[in-house]
């Protein structure tokens, strides 16, 4: 359905030597990255260490000044974000970015909206392709909204439910258009202790069950410690440590620069 | 070839001195209250009627000489024409605010309020045009073929005069700073001891002041008035605020001079019932090419 | 009955106005009130679709609207009735019952043409800057017209009455008031099909996070040029149907004031709600309508109570005051309009039962 040809054996995400400016900052520099299918993979950093700009720059939302990104292969130079989403990429948001006056339904259904498979002409006159596509994609929507246990909040609207919901709502509208790559955003951010539990298990959960590769940024170490199989961490824009949850722990300059200042 | 260019410039500066201070009532109340006030360029209309019925009391009832009456009437027309301004605040924008409905809302009930002081002037006073009294006496200089009134030089003058208060104003003043504070940040002016009414009262007044002021001048450059001489001229402002980045006082000059620039320009080589056809087109390309105007800062989204 | 409800009502309600129409029932007055109404609808909804749905600001609906009445006219005049400018008639009026739809849809498309004009840059930017570039639209397409002297420039082009006539000769219906019904319907039954796919949702996602919408695979550059098109395209057809009602067009009728009217009706009825504009286009005409027997009357009484000086009348020009003065009453106490972002379905539940309309 999309028209980027993808490389079947290419790693899902293959990022090297990125680097944008923004004014004379170097937000990132020389940023290099490469996740496998089904790799859990975390990045931390300080605040304002550009973590959320890399995934800015992943999902299209920036364009890098150097360096390239390729999702299963595909080069992402030049595209816009909807573009970058049909190549298999999906993500959330530090602050919850959910469409509040639409219906948990139909959030899940219009994050369908780059493989509708119909067009204006098929939705006006209500063709048959129509009829039989948003059949499917509300069956969909339906089943993917029951495995998250939201279908009770199927006609409810985002902005009644609780934050923790909300946040589910949010992972379970990224996970709709089928993706390869997942990019939680801070998914924590916001939780309490008893939702962050639920937050660590959900993930997990999602990990084991959906074939997709998770790369997420937090705070809460905890969270990170737990989760992930590798992490990343980096300083003003420069990767500064590179490995294991345990490596990270005990590594010297992840401790000065970040987690130093946690600890006192 | 270069007098007719002097010329022509003269005219321009002269133009778009009366869009300059329009735009920058536009400009100071998007500035403090990202709010499009659609009912300035009526505001600007009932300026020169103020200043038209100011002027004949104090010519016939009083009996003052005309430079008198100049001298008296500017004053008397600015302040009344910003209680013109202030109350509609005050009756229509205000309580909108404090129910904290979506801007939009409030820059429909501006429209209203335009329409409103347009008919009423048509009702109250009729459709016949009104014809200015003289005050100054023109004169006429001519330097190597350029021809100027001391009209227009005071027309010119005046503006570049408010151009460069406005400028102290904003960056001197504990007032003008606030107006500046509150474009950036809502929240933070009250915490420094400024209640956000008084300075958005103070921007209606000065901005609804200087539409009057130009009011004034204009009646006196084109002696003739009617209730609907607002609207147009009102709108071109407004968009010539936007090209020169609306909430900025520089842009306001910039974007008002540049227009009357273009239009005396297209009249000068087209038939004049181009004006505006080219005017908008000119402002259009620019904003198409410069959404935010040519002072206006982009702001990014951050995600 | 669900299913078949609404297009029943509509059947009985077209019929019923046509009927009225050809027994004089009703009167041309009455009639030509219920035009305007089925304009104001259609100009009012799709209004709707850019300033309530998705979020923008556009204030120069008229000028769409200018575009399709303009298209709509020449193109009529051209092909039925012939014009002192451009010679004979190509077909003759006789065909003029065949043409008359197409006229009006080529109408739409013109406008939804020009509508590009700002879709494009509204990938760009949005809110207020985007506003001011509907505005100027406005302005250029009228002066545009203005400056065409061929037809008729600021002193309008007519010739359109000859080709309703020529309708009416062919086959004795009131053919105005039977397409201006059809169009409104179908105006509104086409926005409703587009908002309530899963596509056309993407236009509330980018109103509600376009940042979300983008990501989340909506491409929002289509589905701008889509809604924008669309809005203009509707907006170009009640133009269409508004010049030959009345059977002459200026510049003058599609000004701002009219653009200004038709964003009321959007905000009276309620942004993001179709049926709330329905109602205000509805409520809109017959207030406008309204002033017309309550100013004399006004003028009466303030007379016999002696409240103005005996050689004022209280003219017709009063209504433009008194109407800013309602709505920014109204304004005062609701401001999300009559039906805020609701439907019809949504305030009565009970109402879903019994129809549907999708």
């Amino acid at each position: 359905m999309n028209a980027h040809p993808t490389a079947p054996d290419a790693p899902v995400l293959e990022i090297s030597g990125l680097t944008i400016q923004f004014g004379g900052l170097r937000a990132v520099s020389g940023f290099a990255e490469r996740l496998e299918g089904n790799e859990l993979v975390g990045l931390i950093g300080p605040n304002g260490a550009g973590k959320t700009t890399v995934f800015n720059l992943v999902s299209g939302f920036y364009q890098p000044s150097g360096g390239t990104i390729r999702i299963n292969g595909v080069d992402t130079k030049g595209l816009k974000p909807h573009k970058v989403t049909a190549l298999g990429v999906a993500r959330t948001f530090q602050n919850i970015r959910l469409w509040n006056e639409m219906t948990v339904l139909d959030n899940i259904r219009v994050a369908r909206h780059g493989r509708l498979g119909y067009g204006f002409l098929h939705a006006v006159a209500r063709s048959r392709t129509y009829r039989a596509r948003e059949a499917e994609i509300e069956r969909e929507a339906m089943e993917l909204l029951a495995v998250f246990q939201l279908d009770r909040h199927a006609h409810d609207l985002p902005k009644n439910l609780s934050y923790g919901t909300q946040r589910k709502l949010e992972i379970a509208r990224a996970l709709a258009g089928k993706p390869k790559l997942l990019l939680l955003d801070e998914p924590a951010a916001g939780l309490n202790s008893a939702d962050i539990q639920e937050l660590i298990r959900l993930v997990r959960w999602i990990h084991a069950s959906f074939d997709v590769t998770i790369w997420m940024i937090e705070h809460h170490m905890d969270v990170m410690m737990e989760l992930c199989q590798r992490i990343k961490v980096i300083d003003f824009g420069e990767t500064i440590a590179d490995g294991t949850p345990d490596e990270i722990r005990n590594h010297p300059a992840v401790i000065s620069a970040y987690l130093g200042d946690d600890q006192i | 070839m270069l007098a007719s260019l002097l010329q022509n410039l003269i005219n321009a500066l002269q133009w778009g001195s009366f869009y300059a201070l329009i735009a920058l009532g536009y400009t100071m109340v998007y500035g403090v209250l990202t709010l499009i006030n659609f009912a300035h360029g009526d505001v600007f209309m009932v300026g020169a009627y103020i200043a038209f019925f100011v002027a004949s009391f104090l010519l016939a009832a009083v009996g003052l000489p005309g430079w008198a009456a100049l001298v008296l009437a500017i004053p008397l027309t600015m302040l009344l024409t910003s209680l013109v301004g202030v109350s509609l605040e005050r009756i229509a924008y205000r309580p909108l605010r404090r129910k904290g409905v979506d801007r939009l809302y409030v820059v429909i009930t501006a429209l209203m309020c335009g329409l409103i002081l347009e008919h009423a002037n048509l009702a109250t006073f009729g459709a016949s045009r009104k014809a200015f009294p003289t005050l100054l006496d023109e004169q006429v200089y001519t330097v190597a073929g350029v021809s100027v009134t001391n009209l227009k030089l005071a027309v010119i003058a005046t503006a570049l005069l408010v151009f460069l208060v406005l400028q102290r104003i904003v960056t001197k003043t504990r007032i003008g700073m606030a107006m500046r504070a509150i474009a950036c940040d809502r929240f933070a002016v009250p915490l420094m001891g400024i209640s956000v009414d008084t300075v958005i009262v103070a921007t209606f007044a000065l901005g609804s002041g200087l539409a009057g002021l130009a009011g004034l001048l204009f009646a006196m450059s084109y002696p003739i008035l009617e209730p609907y001489m607002g609207a147009l001229i009102g709108w071109k402002a407004f968009i010539a605020a936007v090209v020169g980045g609306i909430g900025d006082i520089r842009g306001a000059f910039l974007g008002g001079f540049l227009l009357g620039a273009v239009e005396i320009m297209v009249v000068a080589f087209f038939p004049s019932t181009f004006r505006d056809l080219i005017a908008f087109s000119v402002l259009m390309l620019i904003l198409v090419w410069k959404p935010t105007g040519l002072f206006g800062v982009a702001r990014t989204t951050k995600i | 009955m669900q299913r078949y409800s609404v297009p029943f009502l509509l059947a009985i309600a077209g019929a019923l106005l046509v009927y009225g129409a050809k027994a004089e029932w009703l009167s041309l007055y009455v009639v030509s009130v219920l035009m305007f109404m089925g304009v104001n609808v259609i100009l009012a909804t799709s209004l709707n679709l850019v300033n309530g749905y998705m979020g923008e600001f556009s204030c120069g609906h008229a000028g769409f609207m200018c575009v399709g009445a303009y298209t709509a006219s020449i193109l009529g005049v051209l092909l039925f009735s012939g014009h002192k400018a451009f010679g004979e008639a190509w077909l003759g009026p006789e065909l003029a019952v065949w043409g008359f739809p197409v006229l009006v849809i080529a109408g739409g498309i013109a406008a939804a043409l020009t509508g590009l004009a700002v879709a494009v840059p509204s990938y760009r930017t949005r809110g207020d800057y985007l506003a001011i570039i509907t505005l100027a639209a406005n302005y250029i397409i009228l002066s545009v017209i203005e400056n065409l002297d061929i037809i008729g420039g600021s002193r309008g082009f007519m010739g359109m009455k000859k080709i309703v006539n020529g309708m009416e000769e062919t086959l004795e219906l009131p053919w105005m008031p039977l397409w201006v019904f059809v169009f409104t319907v179908l105006s509104v039954w086409l926005l409703r099909r587009y908002l309530s796919s899963t596509y056309g949702k993407g236009v509330m996602a980018i109103c509600q996070n376009e940042v979300a919408a983008e990501i989340m695979s909506v491409n929002t550059d289509r589905i701008k040029t889509v809604t924008f098109m669309l809005s203009s395209g509707l907006a170009g057809v009640g133009g269409a149907l508004f010049a030959f009602i009345l059977g002459y067009v200026n510049p003058g009728s599609f000004n701002i004031l009219k653009s200004t009217e038709v964003l009321v009706m959007v905000y009276l009825g309620g942004m993001g709600s179709l049926s709330g504009s329905v109602l205000a286009a509805i409520l809109f005409t017959l207030l406008l309508e309204g002033f017309r027997f309550v100013i004399p009357w006004l003028n009466d009484l303030l007379h016999q109570l002696s409240l103005v000086p005996e050689s004022y009348e209280v003219s017709q020009v009063w209504k433009w005051v008194l109407i800013p003065l309602l709505l920014i009453v109204i304004m005062q106490f609701r401001p999300e309009g009559i039906m805020g972002n609701r439907e019809l379905g949504d305030l009565f539940p009970k109402l879903k039962r019994f129809y549907r309309f999708k």
